[in-house]
């Protein structure tokens, strides 16, 4: 009677998150907005990784990069302070909207990370003996935030 | 030893009481050791030195969720087997599963703001720990509610069974859904994506505090059974005719 009752519960439960589905996930990649079609002036989350050469820094903390998930690209504007992860081939999401250029202004920029936990000494002894899969160190920029702090640009 | 030899209060806190002080130090050693490890773990290649709020952060993460397991499972044991103690068990644990899901949302806070950026978002993650922690203490003001313990015992194991849905949301919240959190990194396909200088710290918390509660966790249910007792007491005093 418990197991049933329970089951029915574990259904319905599944059916109502799976309703959901569309405001549970926290951001949208900018594949998912070119399907979806948002428009502009409509709030959202935007994930994705930093294109790798795409940052460019202007004045008073602006900044502008490119989100890319792979297979789909969105331009992003945001002026303010940067969190310590973000930097090229970083996880981010940006919270703000399109302008009707279809530029994303955003008014905030989190930084994600992986679940890779390793010593920075290992980090490096993998990239040194060419095991680091993707452009770790090779994009290091500058930032204007925090005085020019020494960034190793590793993710997934 | 069986369950049913441990049903009996008595032999329950006799037992109890010859292994609790043997508890208490283990715990005590077990984390002053992890403690030690995690103050000299080294810094993560992206994080830096904000890594070793893991070594808090994630026992007291599994903890609040193993300890809505156990409550489970002694809700169970009221429902369908009528233990004696397993009511005691599930009302023992409530609050010291609050505590560690408590923990788990301030250290992952403190932890977030650094590396995210942010103390706070909406994440299904973060907001299924959240849920976790109200229901927690919806469950201890329910054990309150209801002045006759097994009545309260029934209406609050079957809330414990109803909210153990909640956990496997917590757990694969970050698989199903886009999430601000990363993915698992020890119990996960693949084996740990956690370099082993991270991981035997962490290890060795997580046994550290799995150890703290199940110490408290017993103290606890030693306290509830006395309580118990002393209301019973009060009772007959209360019901026997004055001179």
């Amino acid at each position: 009677m418990i197991g049933c009752a329970l089951l029915v519960l574990g259904i319905a439960v599944a059916l109502v998150l799976n309703a959901l589905r569309d405001s549970i996930v926290f951001f949208s990649t900018p594949a998912m907005v070119a399907e979806k079609h948002i428009p502009a002036g409509k709030r959202f989350r935007l994930g994705g990784l930093v294109e790798p050469g795409s940052l460019q820094r202007g004045e008073h903390l602006a900044v502008s990069f490119k989100i890319s998930d792979g297979s789909a690209t969105l331009p992003v504007a945001y002026q303010g302070i940067l969190p310590d992860l973000f930097r090229e081939g970083q996880g981010v999401v940006a919270e703000g909207a399109l302008d009707p250029a279809g530029v994303f202004k955003a008014d905030t920029v989190l930084a994600k990370h992986d679940e890779t936990y390793m010593p920075k000494e290992v980090a490096d002894a993998l990239k040194k003996q060419g095991h680091w899969k993707d452009d770790y160190g090779a994009n290091a920029g500058k930032k204007s935030g925090d005085g020019g702090k020494s960034m190793q640009g590793a993710s997934r | 030893m069986t369950l049913i030899d441990l049903a009996n209060p008595t032999r329950f806190l006799s037992l109890t009481a010859k292994v609790l002080p043997w508890l208490a130090g283990a715990t005590a050693v077990l984390l002053i050791v992890g403690l030690y490890q995690s103050a000299m773990a080294p810094d993560d290649y992206q994080q830096g030195a904000t890594v070793k709020i893991m070594f808090i952060h994630v026992p007291n993460a599994w903890l609040a969720m193993f300890v809505w397991g156990i409550m489970s499972v002694a809700a169970l044991g009221t429902l369908v087997w009528r233990h004696p103690l397993a009511d005691v068990a599930a009302k023992a644990a409530a609050p010291i599963g609050a505590a560690f899901t408590f923990l788990a949302l301030v250290t992952g806070s403190l932890w977030g703001r650094p590396m995210w950026g942010t103390y706070w978002e909406w994440d299904a993650r973060l907001t299924s720990v959240l849920i976790l922690f109200l229901m927690y203490l919806g469950l201890m003001a329910l054990w309150r509610a209801v002045e006759d313990p097994s009545r309260a015992a029934r209406a609050a194991a079957i809330l414990t069974l109803v909210g153990a849905i909640n956990l496997p949301i917590i757990k694969f919240s970050v698989d199903w859904w886009n999430t601000l959190h990363q993915p698992a990194s020890v119990m996960r396909m693949g084996g740990s994506s956690l370099d082993r200088a991270f991981l035997v710290p962490l290890l060795v918390m997580a046994i550290a505090f799995s150890l703290l509660f199940i110490t408290l966790h017993l103290a606890a249910m030693r306290n509830e059974i006395l309580r118990r007792r002393i209301r019973t007491l009060q009772m007959m005093q209360a019901g026997r005719p004055t001179v």
